[in-house]
């Protein structure tokens, strides 16, 4: 069946979450945005905000139990070059209001002009990272 | 409003996206560059992520539009920008520039932190780093000068 169909379902999961977060409790699943949140004061969306992130954190161990095996994991980069990689997530997808599920799944689905133009300007981004990385790091 | 739905709900949620990132290939970086990786060894797979996903938050939305609120919370909080600005398209720049060089996104960064693989943290913990750093370069007084690419709020 190939890497297709598990990468299929996966995405039917990842929208099934954001229907669940937008019918039950109105919000929009935009990790960026529910990560960034939790540094606010807490208010009555907090503890939700946390809930939320503990679920994901607890995705691939459930993965595991599930289908006998850890999700495969291949780190390329260097500790300084994913230091460097990591504040320019963050900073950037907090200038930018969102990140590839906020922009992405949720952006893209509702067809929001500013989620159009974010997710191909990030991932026009990320072709022209690669292209160079790979001509200047071999 | 139904607090503790509403934490239910969004423990299920983040379960349900982390067992969907894990299925999919999105906690894999070498797989993420890969997708990236179009003039090279292009591996088109997670595109299926994408379309997977979008689908079916598309119907979310499109039920949504039906409804007056949502189950556990008075009303939708629905970002309702529609302005194309420069911090939108720069912040996606720098977004884009991290993930090629990294392979990682927020979603499937936070949820590898459960594998307790150091370069994960490391990667998280510069992220909410760089997080941090927007938040004082934006804030009102932050810093002592006036930000160069704030957008106005």
């Amino acid at each position: 069946m190939g890497p297709y169909l598990p990468s299929l379902a996966g995405g039917v999961l990842i929208g099934l979450s954001a229907v669940m977060l937008l019918l039950l409790n109105g919000r929009i699943a935009g990790v960026s945005g529910l990560v960034a949140g939790l540094g606010r004061r807490p208010d009555r969306r907090w503890l939700a905000d946390l809930a939320f992130v503990a679920g994901l954190i607890l995705g691939p161990p459930a993965f595991a139990a599930l289908s006998g095996h850890w999700p495969e994991m291949r780190i390329v980069a260097s500790l300084p070059v994913l230091a460097l990689a990591g504040l320019l997530v963050g900073f950037g997808t907090r200038l930018g209001s969102g990140c590839t599920s906020g922009h992405g799944v949720c952006g893209l689905a509702r067809l929001s002009p500013r989620s159009i133009v974010a997710v191909l300007t990030f991932l026009a981004s990320g072709v022209v990272t690669v292209f160079l990385a790979r001509g200047l790091l071999g | 409003m139904r607090p503790a739905a509403q934490i239910l709900t969004a423990l299920a949620a983040g379960l349900t996206f982390g067992l969907g990132l894990a299925l999919s290939g999105m906690l894999d970086p070498a797989r993420v560059r890969g997708f990236l990786d179009v003039t090279g060894a292009w591996d088109p797979s997670l595109a299926f992520v994408l379309a997977g996903a979008v689908s079916v938050s598309a119907l979310g939305y499109a039920v949504s539009r039906r409804l007056r609120a949502p189950a556990f919370e008075s009303r939708f909080a629905i970002p309702s920008g529609r302005r194309i600005d420069r911090p939108l398209v720069l912040g996606a720049v720098l977004f884009g520039a991290g993930w090629g060089l990294s392979g990682f996104c927020p979603g499937p960064a936070v949820a590898a932190l459960s594998t307790g693989l150091v370069p994960v943290a490391v990667f998280v913990a510069a992220m909410l780093a760089g997080m941090a750093l927007h938040r004082l370069a934006t804030r009102p007084s932050g810093l002592g000068s006036a930000p160069t690419s704030a957008p106005a709020r």
